[in-house]
Parts: C-alpha cells; sequence; structure tokens
C-alpha cells in the first residue's frame, strides 16, 4: 500500500490546479494522487495533464459540484 | 465515437470553437460591424462603456449585442450541462483593475486577442506587433506563475453572485433596445443615459438579432470548450498542451479564408481599419494585456464566459474593463487611428508596475477562512 498525496486545488484560477498537480507528479516516491477541484474546466485540465503523462484517472463526483481525481501511476 | 454531449470538452471543443468565430467574425464585419472587428471583446465592452456614458468619446458607444449574447450563451451552456456554479471571493479588487489595466492595455493596441488574430486575418500586419507583445506578455505571466504567483481561492457562493451578470446582460440588451433618452441637454434636447454614435466605429453594427445569436452561439461553445485566446500561448507554453492552440490556429485558418471568399484581405501596415502603426505601442500595449490577462487567468473572452458561468470574480474583472475603457479614453491613454493617446506611455508604463508589483507579491495565504 503506497501513500496518498492529495492535491487541494479547489477554487485556485487557471493553470494552477495543473502546476499542483504536475508538482505531485514529479515526486517519483508518490504513485498515488488525489487532485481535488470544483470546476469543470479544471477537471478536464488535470486529467488530460495527467493521462498525458501516462497516469491513469479515476473521476469521483462530490457534493457540490466537486471532483476527486483519483490519479495513479 | 465520442458522443455529441462530450464532443465540445474533447480536444475538438476549442477547435469548432475558433473555426465557428473565425468563419462567424468575418460575417459579422460583412454585416456592418466595424473593419476587422467582427469580434473585439475590449472594443466591444468599450463601446458598452460608451453607450452607457462612461466616457465622451462620441465615435465608440453602442450596446454591442455580441457581450450579453456570450453571457446569456454561457450561462445556457452552463445550466444544460450542470456547470453553472456561483463562487466569489478570489482577490476581486485586484482582479478589477486587472480588468482596468488589460482594457487600458488593449485600447493602446487597439483591441483584445480576439482581434488581433482577426486583424492579423484581414492583412493587418499592424498585427503582428501586437501578437508579439502579446506572446511576449504571457510568457511573463507564466514566470509569476512557476514562481508562486496565485489570486488566492475562490469559494462557493449563494446563487445572486451567480446571477448578476446575467442580470446585467439582459439589463443591457433591454437597453439596447429602447436606448431610452431620459437627460436633457442644454437646448432641451433629448439625451442619454444611452448614447448612440452617429458616426464612427460606434456607428458600425450588424443587425442585431445576428450580433446576439453569434454572441449566444459563441458563448454556449466557448463556455463548453473552455476556449481561450491567452490561455492557448499560457497552456503550449507552461504545459505543452497545445489543444487550446489548435483552437486559434483554426480561428485563423477559417478567418483568413472567410475574409479572402468575402473580399475583406487587404494586406499592408497603412490604412488599416481602426489601427495605427506605432509598432512600439502595439506591442507594448499588448505586452500589458497579454500580462493583466494571463494573471487573472484567461483573456476577455473567457472572463466574460466565465461571469455566464457565476464566476462573481470573472463578472468583476468584466466590470473592470468596463470602467477601465472609461479611464482610457477621458484620461487620453486609448489610441486612435492617428496613433497613440497623448498619455499612453504614462499608462502603459504604471499598468506593468502595477501587474509586475502583483506578479512578486500576490500569493495563496492560508489561516482562517481557507478550506479544509
Amino acid at each position: 500500500m503506497s501513500e496518498v498525496f492529495t492535491v487541494d486545488a479547489r477554487g485556485l484560477s487557471c493553470p494552477e490546479p495543473v502546476i499542483l498537480t504536475k508538482q505531485a507528479m514529479k515526486n517519483k516516491d508518490v504513485n498515488r494522487i488525489d487532485v481535488l477541484v470544483d470546476s469543470g474546466a479544471s477537471r478536464d485540465n488535470v486529467v488530460r495533464a495527467a493521462e498525458r503523462a501516462g497516469w491513469t484517472v479515476q473521476t469521483e463526483e462530490l457534493p457540490g459540484f466537486e471532483f476527486r481525481l483519483k490519479m495513479s501511476r | 465515437m465520442l458522443s455529441s454531449k462530450r464532443i465540445l470538452t474533447s480536444a475538438w471543443g476549442p477547435i469548432i470553437t475558433g473555426a465557428v468565430v473565425g468563419i462567424l467574425a468575418p460575417i459579422l464585419t460583412a454585416k456592418g460591424n466595424p473593419g476587422n472587428m467582427g469580434i473585439c471583446v475590449a472594443c466591444f465592452n468599450r463601446d458598452i462603456a460608451g453607450a452607457l456614458g462612461l466616457h465622451r468619446a462620441a465615435l465608440v458607444q453602442y450596446i454591442r449585442p455580441e457581450i450579453p449574447g456570450f453571457i446569456l450563451g454561457a450561462f445556457a451552456a452552463a445550466l444544460v450541462f450542470g456547470e453553472f456554479k456561483p463562487r466569489c471571493g478570489s482577490a476581486p479588487i485586484v482582479r478589477f483593475f486587472l480588468g482596468v489595466f488589460a482594457m487600458i492595455g488593449a485600447l493602446i493596441f487597439l483591441g483584445c486577442p480576439w482581434r488581433a488574430y482577426l486583424r492579423l486575418t484581414g492583412g493587418d500586419w499592424n498585427a503582428i506587433w501586437g501578437i508579439t507583445g502579446l506572446i511576449s506578455g504571457v510568457l511573463i505571466g507564466i514566470a509569476f506563475l512557476k514562481f508562486g504567483f496565485s489570486l488566492g481561492r475562490n469559494r462557493p457562493s449563494a446563487w445572486p453572485v451567480g446571477i448578476i451578470a446575467v442580470l446585467i446582460a439582459i439589463g443591457l440588451l433591454l437597453f439596447q433596445v429602447y436606448t431610452p433618452l431620459l437627460g436633457r441637454d442644454p437646448n432641451g434636447q433629448p439625451t442619454g443615459p444611452i448614447f448612440s454614435s452617429k458616426e464612427g466605429p460606434g456607428s458600425m453594427h450588424a443587425p442585431l438579432v445576428i450580433s446576439l445569436a453569434v454572441g449566444f452561439g459563441i458563448g454556449f461553445l466557448a463556455q463548453r470548450s473552455r476556449f481561450c485566446t491567452v490561455g492557448a500561448i499560457r497552456d503550449f507554453v507552461l504545459l505543452r498542451d497545445p489543444h487550446l492552440l489548435y483552437g486559434i490556429l483554426a480561428l485563423i485558418v477559417t478567418a483568413f479564408a472567410t475574409n479572402l471568399m468575402l473580399g475583406q484581405f487587404r494586406p499592408g501596415f497603412v490604412d488599416q481599419p481602426i489601427s495605427h502603426t506605432n509598432g512600439f505601442m502595439n506591442f507594448g500595449g499588448m505586452v500589458l494585456a497579454g500580462l493583466a490577462f494571463t494573471l487573472a487567468g484567461g483573456c476577455p473572452g473567457r472572463q466574460v464566459f466565465l461571469s455566464g458561468e457565476g464566476d462573481g470574480d470573472a463578472a468583476l474583472f468584466v466590470l473592470g474593463m468596463i470602467v477601465g475603457a472609461g479611464f482610457a479614453h477621458n484620461f487620453s491613454f486609448a489610441s486612435s487611428p492617428k496613433g497613440p493617446g497623448a498619455f499612453s506611455l504614462w499608462a502603459l508604463a504604471i499598468g506593468l508596475m502595477f501587474c509586475i508589483g502583483l506578479g512578486f507579491t500576490m500569493r495563496e495565504v492560508e489561516g482562517i477562512g481557507g478550506r479544509s
């Protein structure tokens, strides 16, 4: 079991959610990242960036139009 | 196979949106909008500012229906796809002034990024200086983003925060249709509160219904596809993600073809419509605008679409643009086809100092009120 690194990108403007996600992906010790976002644009941008970097992403919808993007290497 | 519901959020979304803008904008010019100004978010907000009496440049006063159309189209898309979300509280006062200075920069060049691309495709080579400046401004903004620049988080808000921009759009359309003249000038003639240009760019416009329909359609598409003329450059450079840039390339290709077909392609530097030939100020104005848009998270069109989907901070940015247009003309910051305004250089210097100062100082502050 590896630890899950959480990025809380809720409420941040473009492109900050993707910048924070990319910083987290750079850490070689991290194999699981949860990114919290609260807009459709941020969700799409983070998913696109993660998939381009070869990660798989599962999107979980939370109450209040928030999303937990479960990323794994 | 992509479903029709998802195609706009796919990589095709920005391309479709860009192509639609590229075709419809030159058609709006053919239908009456000013030259190479089928759509210009800065110029149109400036014309609205004039129509509301916020500046006294008599040649640029008209409530451009495209802008309320953008807001209502984005609002409709956000409602249909469940993305309407009232929110605000991310450095609102800063965003307002970023709107002010973005507008001043755009009016020194005479156009927002949308019009910069449209001017290029109409053969106005002065746009090359503007686009070079735009890219430079975005690059400066990227440098700040890399070093931790942030306007901080917004928070979910009660619904009035999200709906005010929509009400403003409806109000503007009512003013456009009824053009009330409630005031009286010293000779007793009716005047204001809504002013309309008798000549000049403000008097040139496509029929109301066409402008509104095009604005609504583009607003709908752009909300869904996240089309952004500044994000295109930013994401390509910063994230190596070209998907928004393809939208701009689609816009340029289709607008060029449409301008050629309509006989609106007239290459050269001199005597271009609503354009001046001062390369330094064309460049400098767009450095300021590009930097301000990047710090605010998106181009002027994107700010208008975000307003429609409930983002109160983006709505304040747009209001900043409208107020900034008032200042730009009243203080002689704005250029005219004759060249830069008397104080354009001062405005450029102050605007750049403001934005660079923000770039070095705005960081996310954790603490009480932060999200848990």
